[in-house]
């Protein structure tokens, strides 16, 4: 295949999806950009942002990813069976990841503002915010990639090919809304003082 | 490759990498932090960091996936006249070039209906069209140096390349809209 013929096929089967993803992101952007009065109201949490966002993609992704994989390799049935160990397994170690990682974090963000004199909420807002949103995003998420992988498998789908963009469209909008959610969950519960 | 799947093992093979990756993110987080003033000024610019980061790591990843496919079929050799690669890093570009401009003219465009906008629309797909090419460029030059990586010590791409080039395009990505922003305001 010549340069051009190879360009055109990558540049049109990577088109949809990357289109799909920025939809995805720019409501979350809106969400964030809506969001600077709780931003101002918790100091240290703009710079949370990413590592929270990372965080979805990178645990429910690889989860996405073993899901399909197990389908592939028979180890799973394409149900929604919470009695499945295997299942259960899985879920239950995305979801304790995320919460970790989202905690780190946030104590990371907390001792290096601390470190360079910025200001910074106390830590147990940040982890708070940080484990509330990562508990909520979670759940969504795990419900999303589980449904979506199953539903693709038993329709015909390569699950493999589904899990990426649906986790990077959904992690981002999942991600920030229940942030926003979070924060002020928190902050009504004294969190920001 | 096939761990058990209890939390246990699978926190093994999963946490060491997810920390390094989360203290990455942080990095940029606190590249973040540094242009909050001009973010909380301009609320438009604020809508455009979600998207940025994650267009500039979906192009990395859908680059590094592609030569890895080619790397397991053969087809991958790193010489001036390799198509694959060549017509690849081309059309992440090209990808990038109509992407960003949507980009720019959507946050605008929310933002305008949601809560006034205070940067002209030019400004804002400006600042999109530049930081996404320039984003490109780089996204094509860290998953060609990691994939060469890989293939001289004959990794397997989709373990290490992916990682690396989703991370690092994110890191980038607040970096580049803040470079960009600089020079633009």
């Amino acid at each position: 295949m010549s340069v051009l013929a190879v360009a055109r096929e990558a540049y049109e089967s990577a088109l949809p999806a990357l289109g799909a993803s920025v939809v995805g992101g720019l409501l979350a952007g809106v969400v964030l950009g809506g969001m600077q009065a709780e931003l101002r109201a918790v100091p240290g949490l703009l710079v949370l942002v990413p590592a929270l966002l990372a965080t979805r993609g990178n645990v429910y992704g690889s989860l996405g990813a073993r899901l399909s994989t197990g389908l592939h390799q028979g180890l799973v049935e394409p149900r929604v069976d919470l009695g499945n160990r295997r299942l259960r397994g899985a879920m239950a170690a995305a979801l304790a990841n995320g919460l970790l990682a989202s905690a780190v974090a946030a104590v990371a963000v907390f001792l290096i503002l601390t470190a360079l004199g910025d200001a910074v909420a106390p830590v147990t807002t940040l982890v708070a915010v940080s484990l509330v949103a990562g508990l909520l995003s979670g759940v969504a998420l795990t419900a999303v990639v589980v449904v979506v992988v199953f539903a693709g498998y038993r329709r015909g789908r390569d699950p493999d090919t589904l899990v990426g963009p649906v986790v990077t469209t959904t992690g981002d909008v999942v991600g920030v809304a229940f942030l926003l959610l979070a924060v002020r969950l928190v902050l009504a519960l004294g969190g920001g003082a | 490759m096939t761990t058990d799947w209890t939390v246990r093992a699978i926190t093994r093979a999963m946490l060491p990498v997810l920390l390094v990756m989360t203290m990455v993110e942080v990095g940029s987080g606190l590249v973040l932090g540094t242009f909050e003033a001009e973010l909380y000024q301009y609320p438009t610019l604020l809508v455009l960091v979600p998207v940025t980061i994650g267009t500039a790591g979906n192009l990395g990843s859908v680059l590094a996936s592609r030569l890895s496919t080619a790397f397991h079929l053969g087809t991958l050799d790193f010489s001036a006249t390799d198509e694959s690669l060549a017509g690849n890093a081309v059309a992440t570009v090209a990808l990038a070039v109509t992407l960003f401009p949507v980009v720019g003219a959507g946050a605008w465009g929310l933002q305008s209906l949601l809560g006034g906008a205070r940067l002209s629309v030019g400004t804002v797909v400006w600042i999109s069209l530049l930081s996404g090419a320039v984003l490109a460029v780089l996204a094509v030059g860290i998953t060609l140096g990691a994939t060469y990586v890989a293939y001289r010590y004959r990794l397997d791409p989709d373990d290490v390349v992916l990682p690396v080039v989703t991370n690092s395009c994110d890191v980038l990505g607040v970096v580049v809209l803040f470079a960009v922003v600089q020079l633009t305001l």
